[in-house]
Parts: structure tokens; C-alpha cells; sequence
């Protein structure tokens, strides 16, 4: 905590130097300006992603952002031309934030191991809780209107342990893990985020009916943290009740606390209920670290190379990245000019019923960067 | 499980004891995996006998208009009427009469409406039993919209068929130390063929073009990819069916956004659990959608909605999703005129909105909707 207050005030201080010297930068030159650049870490991911972090970075460039990119490109369907994880464990350690696209995980592995790439990553920098904040967007037409819903994931253990074994042939066995350590580490981490963010209810998903001692340890510590939080109400419900109201009344839910599993598929129904996957921005925490990435996680494979995916979500992703570094001038000034494209909708990609190219929108959107 | 697995040890016994009998003894067991409808054989007697559990709440209710239902359109079946009320059995536990079970199982074939599952009260669901008896392996699940009870999503005409005998509710789990727990999520071959096999078979009859397998056998490499395996084998044999695969995820957003993307989905338990719920919220609730249950020694069809006592006994009550699994129990003992005839009645009298009942957003009693499709047979 003490050390995240450090950084906070520190970044703080570099902000506002920044800005003052924004305006005289020519005169001053690039080397007194680089020391109060920050560097950040960026992972373009398979599929799309070196399409729309290109675009991230032309609109980085144009709002003139002292951000520095530690670009790696890794891959797990690459593995020839893929950094070391390693390495970039270690940039990330180092810078503490990160932007990532997201990696393809195919069926097998070269190597047969059952770890993802992924999951490596997430294993190894304890990248416990992902916070998807689901929302409307103005200018995107969809379904239901005003959703509003933070999603936190817990994303290191459950059913993405890659425990799995074929006891005898046809018969395979896969162990999901759910421990109270994790779980109440979650658990809290929702109920902080509500308390911060001054949201009223946290709810739980769950299938303690059918995983008794698994989801019912899950579901038995988000009772014991909520005790905790008397301001905040904690609801339960089961997964599939879940989905079902959220396609017909997604407006009911506030912050939701969700394992593994259910937490990918709860993701992916409500950015499916504002417009997909090109619109919505997440992010993973550890206890020093954040990676920024988009909120569900797909590579779009069918869209390499056609210039036509959504740039949103990473863009969001950066200004997301930007309000924690605590440059929240830079911030606004992109998340607005992306709100103004979206609203007038003349600039629209093919995902939200649009003729526009990625290259076009993300002119557009450094059109409107004022 | 228990009783499968016990069986499986006699086979196996029995093989080992008159090893000549090996050819035979893999036709038997080449018949007991066959998904066909078991109650396709024909019967000298024009009417067959079906097990009907009317169930709690609302169940009576609905149960009788189906029952009215099926009178005027002269369907040819017989009902057999059985309470399931937990008694007290001869070991001295509370469970199912055995005259229930007798009766599903001579008749094979089953309508049963919503079950209030009491918490806590030590004896088995019938749920349970009833999946046991019948060994009930597939979950289908069709849902469509209807004309006339509009939704915010249209066009949907979507069938789920979910694994229902293992996958993560194989109730294995265990709390290795304090705080820590490993729940077991199974998959066996014998299963997963099993639910493919069926998914297609249920396809080709029901002139479906494309069976969908959701799966996520890139983060479950070897269970979800022995799943997805299976299912890969068996689109092999049917090639005039449309095959194709899709991550989990990829099928959430996908459903929410356009529905009309996909036709039969086939896929392990908890995904089925959870997607077929979904498809449902998106046509309108539990309260519209079918349900039944294909198993080695029988089918049953079920509404799967809750037994809803506010309004059990005032005549209010929608009894569509019984009627309309009750319609699939025709078409499963393949008597489709009557099923099409009173499906198209329920259909029109939907869509006219003149008879709807409360949920539906009109003010019909459930007697006034069912004699108005009664009129329109």
C-alpha cells in the first residue's frame, strides 16, 4: 500500500512536470524531456493485435503522451520468432505496467505442455484479478442501453490449473483448484474495488449447487470479506441463472466477483451486449503490476492483414493505462476523442456496422485529440 | 454412476467366463450404446402408454391442459398418472414410490412438470433418480422465438444438446487440506461419442443444417480435447451436416450479438448448463422453452422452470413449456402430424396475443389459452 502511494505521488509530480513542459518542449529539447517519460510495456499478441497497438501508438504519438513502449513480441503459435517469457516478465516487473494484445492459444502445444502461454504469464507475475469494466458507449446501438458493470475474475487457479491426466485410455481427468487463500485474495479485491469506485453491490457467481466444496469455498469466502464491508451488499447467484439475466436485464448488476471459468464467459456475454469484443478494455492486477488488456480475449484471426478491427478496446486500454500512471490530462483528451468519433458516427469500423478501416477511425480519432 | 459401473463389471465378468460368447457379447453391448429412440418399436395397440408427473406448485395445472390438449387432438397415447411424493421405503429412508419407477420403466417415456426439490430433507431428488433409472446422457434444449411474445433478440432458432452424466458435475471433489479443494471434471470417450453421436442423429431428423461443438479444449488441452475429438470423429460419418468448432468464449459474445449464427450446439455439461439457460433468457424465459431427456432405457420431457406457488391454483399459469416438451415427446415417438398440428395451434395462438397469460404480458387464464388452442386444432 505504502509502496503504492509512492508511486502514485511520484508519477504525480512527473505529470505535472510533464505538462508544464509540454508547451515549451522545442525549445528544451528531447533530453531533459526523457527523464520524466515513463516506459511501459507492450505485448502486440497474435491475430490483430500488432494492427491495433500500431493504431494505439499513432494516437500516443499525436497526443504527444510521454509514454516509451518496451515493445516484445510474444507468441505461443510463433514460437520461433517469440521473446523469451522470461524477459518479458522482467520488463514488466521493472516497469510495473504493460500493455498486451491477446495471445492465441491453440489446442495443443508444440512442446505438450498444458500451460498456456497465457497462463504462464499470469502464473508467474501473480496476475490474480482481471477488472473488465463492461459499459454502453455513445454512438453504439445495441440491445439494452445504460449497462454499466465492473466484472472481477479470479484468473490463476479453478479450472485454468492445467491439472489434467488420462487415467486409463478414453478416460481423462481435469482438476479444478480452489483454494481460500485465492479466493478470499479475490473476494477482497472486489469488495475494494466497490468500495473505491462507490458501487453498491458486489455479486458472486457461483454453482455451489452442483460443486459443493469447490464453488461453495469460493461463495463461503466472499461471505466472510463481505462481513467486512457493511456498506456493500453481497448477492449470490448461480452461473447460469446469470447469464440468463443478463441477456434480459443486465442492468441488475453492479460489481460481480466470478472463478476463472465463469468469469471468461460472463466477460464475454456482457462486451457481446455493447458492442463485442473491439469495444470493451480490461485489465489484470497483481499486487505491483498491471497488465492492460482488451476485455475479451480474441485474436480475430480473420481480420489479419484487412485493416477492418476495432481499435477501441486497445485505445481504451491505453487511456486506461494512462489513468494509472496517473496522467489523467492525456487520459481525458483520448478517451474524449474516441467518445466524439463514436457519437458522430461517420468514422465506424465494419464491428459496429461501419465501411471504416482501423487506419481511418484511428485518424479519425487523432483528428478530434484536442 | 454407481449402478452403470457396477453393470459395466458384469459385462466384463461375463465375458471372462465364456470368453467364445466375445463376438455376441459386443453386439449387446453395440445395442445398449445405441441413441435411437427406444420407444420407436411399434405396439399392437394404437394407444402407447406415456408416464406423466404432473408435479408441484403449478404443475397440476399445466399438466391438465396439456392433458386437454392432447384429448381434442385425438393423439393416440395413454397416460399414466404417477404421484412421486417421497415415502417412507422399507430401509426406513424417504424416497420415490416404487410404483413411480415401475411405471417409467415399463413405459419408457416420460412428461414431467416442475418439481419443488426440498432442501435438506435426506432424500434423494428425483431429478436424480429419475436420470439414473433412465440412464438420461443428453439434455436437449431447443429454443426459438416466438411470434408474438417479442424479445430484444430475434430469429432465434437455436438447439443446445448438453452432456448431462459427467463433465464438471460428476460430483468428485475433495478438500485436500484445509482451504484447498480439487473438484474433478471427468471425460470419457464412451460419454462424449455418446452426446455426438446423438447431436447428429437429432440434426439429420430434425433437418438441421450445422452442429456447432463448444468447447475450450485450448485451455483443457486433454479433456476438452478428447470432447472435441470425439465430436470431430463423429461429424466424419455425417457429412451432409455442416461441422464446425467454437471456443466457449467465442460463442458467448457471438449468441448475445447474433443468434442467428448458430443451429445445433453440442457440448460437456457445465457449458450446456449454462448456454441452454442463456438461449432461453434470449427467447424469453424458462417459461418458453422445452426440454428433454434422451437416456439408454428411455426419454423424459420436462419443463424446466420453477414450480412458482404465488400463483399455483388461481388459473394463471403458462403452460407452454410443458406443452411444447410434451410436442417434442411426439416427435421423439414419432407420431410428427400430431405434433405439428398442435405446435402450429400453440404457435398462432401465441401469435395473435389475443389469449396470453400473465407473463407473457396479457390477462388469459391458463383455462382461456388452452381452449383456444384447443379451438384451433
Amino acid at each position: 500500500m505504502s509502496m503504492l502511494a509512492k508511486t502514485v505521488g511520484r508519477t504525480f509530480f512527473q505529470a505535472a512536470a510533464v505538462r508544464a513542459l509540454h508547451v515549451s518542449a522545442a525549445v528544451n529539447g528531447a533530453e531533459c524531456y526523457n527523464a520524466n517519460r515513463t516506459t511501459c510495456t507492450l505485448v502486440p499478441g497474435d491475430g490483430v493485435g500488432p494492427e491495433l497497438v500500431y493504431s494505439l501508438q499513432e494516437v500516443f504519438k499525436a497526443a504527444n503522451v510521454p509514454v516509451d513502449f518496451e515493445a516484445f513480441f510474444l507468441s505461443e503459435i510463433n514460437p520461433v520468432l517469440s521473446a523469451k517469457l522470461e524477459d518479458v516478465v522482467a520488463s514488466i516487473r521493472k516497469n510495473k505496467v504493460c500493455i498486451k494484445g491477446i495471445l492465441a492459444t491453440p489446442d495443443y502445444s508444440n512442446e505438450g505442455e498444458l500451460q498456456t502461454l497465457n497462463m504462464k504469464l499470469r502464473t508467474e507475475l501473480d496476475l490474480y484479478a482481471n477488472v473488465v469494466h463492461v459499459r454502453s458507449l455513445p454512438g453504439v446501438k445495441t440491445r439494452h442501453d445504460n449497462i454499466d458493470t465492473v466484472i472481477i475474475r479470479e484468473q490463476t487457479e479453478g479450472e485454468y490449473s492445467a491439472l489434467e491426466h488420462e487415467s486409463v485410455p478414453g478416460i481423462v481427468e481435469c482438476l479444478k483448484i480452489v483454494t481460500a487463500k485465492k479466493s478470499m485474495r479475490i473476494a477482497k479485491f472486489a469488495f475494494d474495488y466497490a468500495t473505491k469506485n462507490n458501487r453498491k453491490k458486489v455479486t458472486a457467481v457461483h454453482k455451489a449447487n452442483i460443486m459443493k466444496l469447490g464453488d461453495g469455498l469460493f461463495l463461503k469466502s466472499c461471505e466472510e470479506v463481505s462481513k467486512l464491508y457493511p456498506r456493500i451488499e453481497l448477492d449470490k447467484m448461480i452461473v447460469d441463472n446469470t447469464t440468463m439475466q443478463m441477456v434480459s436485464n443486465p442492468n441488475q448488476f453492479d460489481v460481480m466477483v466470478t472463478p476463472n471459468l465463469y468469469g471468461a464467459i460472463v466477460d464475454n456475454l456482457a462486451s457481446g451486449l455493447v458492442g463485442g469484443a473491439g469495444v470493451v478494455a480490461g485489465a489484470s492486477y497483481s499486487a505491483d503490476a498491471v497488465v492492460f488488456e482488451p476485455g475479451a480475449r480474441h485474436i480475430f484471426a480473420q481480420a489479419v492483414g484487412k485493416n477492418v478491427a476495432n481499435p477501441t478496446a486497445m485505445l481504451m486500454c491505453g487511456t486506461k493505462m494512462l489513468r494509472h500512471i496517473n496522467l489523467p490530462t492525456y487520459s481525458e483528451v483520448i478517451q474524449n476523442a474516441i467518445n466524439q468519433v463514436l457519437k458522430d458516427g461517420k468514422v465506424r469500423t465494419k464491428d459496429l456496422g461501419g465501411q471504416s478501416t482501423t487506419q481511418d477511425f484511428t485518424r479519425a480519432i487523432i483528428a478530434n485529440l484536442h | 454412476m454407481a449402478a452403470r459401473f457396477i453393470q459395466k463389471i458384469l459385462q466384463q465378468l461375463g465375458f471372462q467366463a465364456a470368453p467364445e460368447s466375445t463376438s455376441l457379447a459386443g453386439a449387446t453391448i453395440k445395442a445398449k450404446v445405441n441413441t435411437k429412440p427406444t420407444a420407436t418399436r411399434g405396439y399392437a395397440s394404437g394407444a402407447r402408454k406415456v408416464t406423466l408427473i404432473p408435479g408441484d406448485g403449478i404443475g397440476p395445472e399445466i399438466s391438465a391442459a396439456v392433458q386437454k390438449i392432447f384429448t381434442a387432438a385425438s393423439v393416440p397415447i395413454e397416460w399414466e398418472a404417477v404421484d412421486v411424493t417421497p415415502v417412507r421405503g422399507p430401509d426406513g429412508k424417504f424416497g420415490i414410490p416404487q410404483a413411480a419407477i415401475d411405471s417409467v420403466n415399463t413405459n419408457k417415456i416420460g412428461l414431467k412438470g416442475p418439481l419443488m426439490t426440498p432442501v435438506g430433507k435426506g432424500h434423494r431428488s428425483l431429478n436424480l433418480a429419475l436420470r439414473k433409472e433412465f440412464n438420461l446422457y443428453a439434455n436437449v434444449r431447443p429454443c426459438r422465438s416466438l411470434e408474438g411474445y417479442k424479445t430484444l433478440y430475434d430469429d432465434v432458432d437455436v438447439v443446445t444438446i448438453r452432456e448431462n452424466t459427467e463433465g464438471e458435475y460428476s460430483g468428485i471433489e475433495h478438500e485436500i487440506v484445509d482451504g484447498v479443494v480439487q473438484s474433478i471434471k471427468l471425460i470419457t470417450e464412451e460419454a462424449s461419442m455418446r452426446v455426438a453421436d446423438y447431436a447428429f442423429q437429432y440434426a439429420k431428423n430434425n433437418n438441421r443444417k450445422k452442429v456447432t461443438v463448444v468447447h475450450k479444449a485450448n485451455i483443457m488441452r486433454m479433456s476438452d480435447g478428447l470432447f472435441l475429438r470425439c465430436v470431430r470423429d463423429t461429424a466424419k460419418k455425417y457429412p451432409e451436416i455442416q461441422f464446425e468448432e467454437r471456443y466457449l468464449d467465442t460463442v458467448c459474445l457471438n449468441m448475445v450479438q447474433n443468434p442467428g449464427k448458430y443451429d445445433v450446439l453440442v457440448m460437456p455439461n457445465l457449458y450446456g448448463d449454462i448456454l441452454s439457460d442463456m438461449c432461453a433468457g434470449l427467447v424469453g424465459g424458462l417459461g418458453l422453452t422445452p426440454s428433454g431427456n434422451m437416456g439408454l432405457n428411455g426419454a423424459l420431457f420436462e419443463s424446466v422452470h420453477g414450480t412458482a406457488p404465488d400463483i399455483a391454483g388461481k388459473d394463471l399459469a403458462n403452460p407452454t413449456a410443458l406443452l411444447l416438451s410434451a410436442v417434442m415427446m411426439l416427435r421423439h415417438m414419432e407420431l410428427n402430424s400430431y405434433a405439428d398440428k398442435i405446435e402450429r395451434a400453440a404457435f398462432e395462438t401465441i401469435k395473435e396475443s389475443k389469449y396470453l397469460t400473465g407473463d407473457l404480458g396479457g390477462k388469459a387464464k391458463c383455462s382461456e389459452f388452452t381452449n383456444e388452442i384447443c379451438a384451433k386444432l
